[in-house]
C-alpha cells in the first residue's frame, strides 16, 4: 500500500494577470488535509476549485502563502501526486495498456517487472482486463475515464487529485463510477481531493466537503460527513448533510450571481494564455 | 463459385469511364475520323509498348525514375518533418524563420529549375534536390500545422508525467501531428512523382529514364511511344498513391472508421 500525503494549505493566495490587471482568484486559502482522507470541494463555476487543483499537482506556479506536501514546498508536477481531468486526456494512438503504462515512463523507484506488476494490477483495479488491448476510439466515456484512473494511479502516488472527473457522464455511470472510486480509494489508501459540482457526489465520496464561493474563490464553509460507508443516498442523515450543503451553495449563488459567469470567463482567458510546450 | 461471388461483390463503376473512352479511342482511329498520325489507334500503342519493353534500356529507365524519385522523396520529407516540428515546437523560430518561408514557398517550384541547374548541372544530383524541394513543401506545411494543432490538455498530461522535452516530441508531439504529417507526406508522394517526370523533361541529359523516354518519342515523333510513356507515368503515379494509402491507414489504424 502507498504511503499517503499530509496536505497543508496556509493562507494560499493567488492572482491571474488579465490585460495588465490583477485579478485575484483564491485569497486566503487555509486547508489541511490528512493521510488518507478524502476531500470533496464543490462551488459554482469560477469559484477557483479547479485553480486550486491546478496549483497543487504543479501545472500552475507563482502563489503566494503555504503549499505543503508531506512538509515540503510543491514546486512543479511531480509522480507523487496523480491527477485525473474531466475530460480522460488519453492519448488515442495508444492502447488501454499503452496508455496506463505511460504514467510509468519516467518512474525511476519500480523496477522493470514492477512496472509491468503495476500496470496490469491497476487495469484489473478498474475492471479492464478485457480491453487492454483496446483503443479508445473503442470505450465508452466511462471506460476512458476509469483507464485515466488507472493512468493516474500506476506510480501509486501519494495523493490523488480529481478535477469533476465524472461531470461529463451520465447518471446511470456516474453512480456506478463513484461506487468504483469509493472502493478504489479503501483499496489503495491514499489521500484524495475531488473537485465537483455536483453536491450528491461531493457528499457521497467526501469526509469532508468544503463549500467554496467565487470572486475570489474562498472557502465558505467545511462541513464533516461523518457516516459510514458505504453511503445510503436516501437514508435521512445523507439528505440532511445534502441540504446543508445545498443550502450554502444558494447563499453563495444569490450573493454574487451577476459576477460568477465573469470571474469564469477570466479563469478561462488566462488558461488558454499559457500555452507551452515545456516538458 | 468464389470468383463469381468477388466479381459481384466489388464496385466496378470505375471502370464504366475508362472502358468508354478507349472504345471511343478505338472506334474513331478504326473507322479513320481523325488523323491517326497524330491520334494513334490503340493497337499501335500496344505494338510500341511491347517493343518499348522488350528492348534493353526501358525498364533500367523506369527504374532510374524511381530511384530518383524515392531518393528526393525520402530526403524532402525528412527535411520537411524536422523543420516542420522545430518551427511549430518553438514561437521564437517561428517569428525568425516563418515570414521568409512563407515568402519563399510562393515561389513556383519549377522557376527553382534554372538556378538549381546553373549549379548542379543537369545530371542526378540537381534532379534529385529539385525532388527533395518540392516533397519539402507540403511535407513541413502539413506538419507544422499538426503539431500546432495538440491539444494543450495534453501537452498538461506530459507534464503531469514528468516528460523530458525528447519525450513529448517523441511520445505526445508526433503521434498527435502524425495524421497531418501522413497528409504532408501522401501530398510529397504524389507532388515528388510529379517532379522527377518534370525534371527530366526539363533537365535533360543523356540519361535514362522514364521522362527521356516521352523526349525521345517527340523527336522521333513517335505518337504511340510518347502515349505509352504517358500510361505508365500514370500507372506507376496511380501504384504510389495506393501504397500511400494503404500504409496511411494502416498507421491510422488507432482513430477507428473515420474516412
Amino acid at each position: 500500500m502507498a504511503h499517503a500525503a499530509t496536505l497543508e494549505i496556509k493562507n494560499l493566495n493567488k492572482q491571474y494577470k488579465v490585460r495588465g490587471e490583477s485579478l485575484p482568484v483564491l485569497e486566503n486559502i487555509s486547508l489541511s488535509i490528512k493521510p488518507g482522507e478524502f476531500v470533496s470541494i464543490v462551488g459554482s463555476s469560477g469559484c477557483g476549485k479547479s485553480t486550486l487543483l491546478k496549483l497543487i499537482i504543479g501545472l500552475e506556479d507563482d502563489y503566494q502563502g503555504e503549499l505543503l506536501l508531506d512538509g515540503s514546498r510543491i514546486v512543479g508536477t511531480s509522480l507523487e501526486r496523480g491527477i485525473v481531468f474531466q475530460e480522460h486526456r488519453l492519448f488515442p494512438w495508444l492502447t488501454v495498456e499503452q496508455n496506463i503504462s505511460i504514467g510509468l515512463l519516467n518512474n525511476t523507484k519500480f523496477s522493470e517487472e514492477e512496472k509491468r506488476k503495476s500496470v496490469q494490477e491497476h487495469i484489473e483495479l478498474v475492471g479492464l482486463k478485457d480491453f487492454a488491448g483496446a483503443y479508445p476510439y473503442q470505450l465508452s466515456g466511462g471506460m476512458s475515464q476509469r483507464v485515466a484512473i488507472a493512468r493516474a494511479l500506476v506510480n501509486r502516488p501519494e495523493v490523488l487529485l480529481l478535477d469533476e472527473p465524472f461531470g461529463a457522464l451520465d447518471a446511470f455511470t456516474r453512480a456506478f463510477l463513484q461506487q468504483e472510486l469509493q472502493r478504489i480509494w479503501e483499496k489503495e489508501g491514499i489521500t484524495m481531493i475531488q473537485v465537483t459540482h455536483d453536491v450528491e457526489e461531493a457528499v457521497y465520496l467526501g469526509d469532508r466537503v468544503v463549500v467554496m464561493q467565487p470572486r475570489p474563490g474562498r472557502i465558505k464553509r467545511i462541513i464533516d460527513v461523518p457516516l459510514p460507508r458505504e453511503r445510503n443516498r436516501s437514508s435521512a442523515e445523507f439528505i440532511a448533510i445534502k441540504e446543508e450543503v445545498l443550502r450554502e451553495f444558494s447563499h453563495t449563488a444569490d450573493a454574487s450571481a451577476g459576477l460568477i459567469e465573469k470571474a469564469a470567463s477570466n479563469e478561462e482567458y488566462s488558461h488558454s494564455n499559457e500555452l507551452s510546450y515545456q516538458a | 463459385m468464389n470468383l463469381i461471388h468477388l466479381i459481384r461483390n466489388r464496385d466496378w463503376r470505375w471502370a464504366v469511364l475508362p472502358l468508354t473512352l478507349l472504345t471511343v479511342w478505338y472506334v474513331v482511329t478504326t473507322l479513320g475520323w481523325v488523323n491517326t498520325k497524330l491520334i494513334v489507334p490503340p493497337e499501335k500503342v500496344y505494338q510500341a509498348a511491347v517493343k518499348a519493353i522488350s528492348r534493353d534500356g526501358f525498364m533500367e529507365g523506369v527504374e532510374a525514375s524511381l530511384m530518383r524519385d524515392m531518393s528526393g522523396f525520402v530526403i524532402g520529407s525528412f527535411a520537411g518533418i524536422v523543420f516542420g516540428v522545430l518551427l511549430g515546437l518553438s514561437r521564437w523560430t517561428e517569428r525568425i524563420v516563418g515570414p521568409t518561408f512563407n515568402t519563399l514557398k510562393h515561389i513556383s517550384l519549377f522557376a527553382w529549375l534554372p538556378l538549381i541547374s546553373t549549379w548542379l548541372g543537369t545530371g542526378d544530383s540537381a534532379k534529385i534536390v529539385f525532388i527533395s524541394l518540392t516533397t519539402f513543401y507540403p511535407v513541413a506545411i502539413n506538419t507544422f500545422d499538426g503539431v500546432r494543432s495538440v491539444p494543450r490538455t495534453q501537452l498538461e498530461v506530459a507534464r503531469v508525467y514528468a516528460f523530458t522535452r525528447w519525450q513529448s516530441i517523441t511520445r505526445l508531439i508526433v503521434p498527435a501531428a502524425s495524421p497531418q504529417i501522413l497528409t504532408g507526406l501522401h501530398l510529397g508522394l504524389i507532388y515528388a512523382w510529379m517532379a522527377t517526370i518534370g525534371a527530366e523533361f526539363l533537365l535533360v541529359t543523356a540519361d535514362t529514364g522514364l521522362g527521356d523516354a516521352v523526349i525521345k518519342g517527340r523527336a522521333a515523333f513517335n505518337v504511340e511511344l510518347i502515349v505509352f510513356g504517358m500510361l505508365i507515368i500514370g500507372l506507376v503515379g496511380a501504384l504510389l498513391n495506393f501504397i500511400a494509402t494503404r500504409i496511411e491507414s494502416h498507421l491510422l489504424a488507432w482513430r477507428g472508421d473515420r474516412t
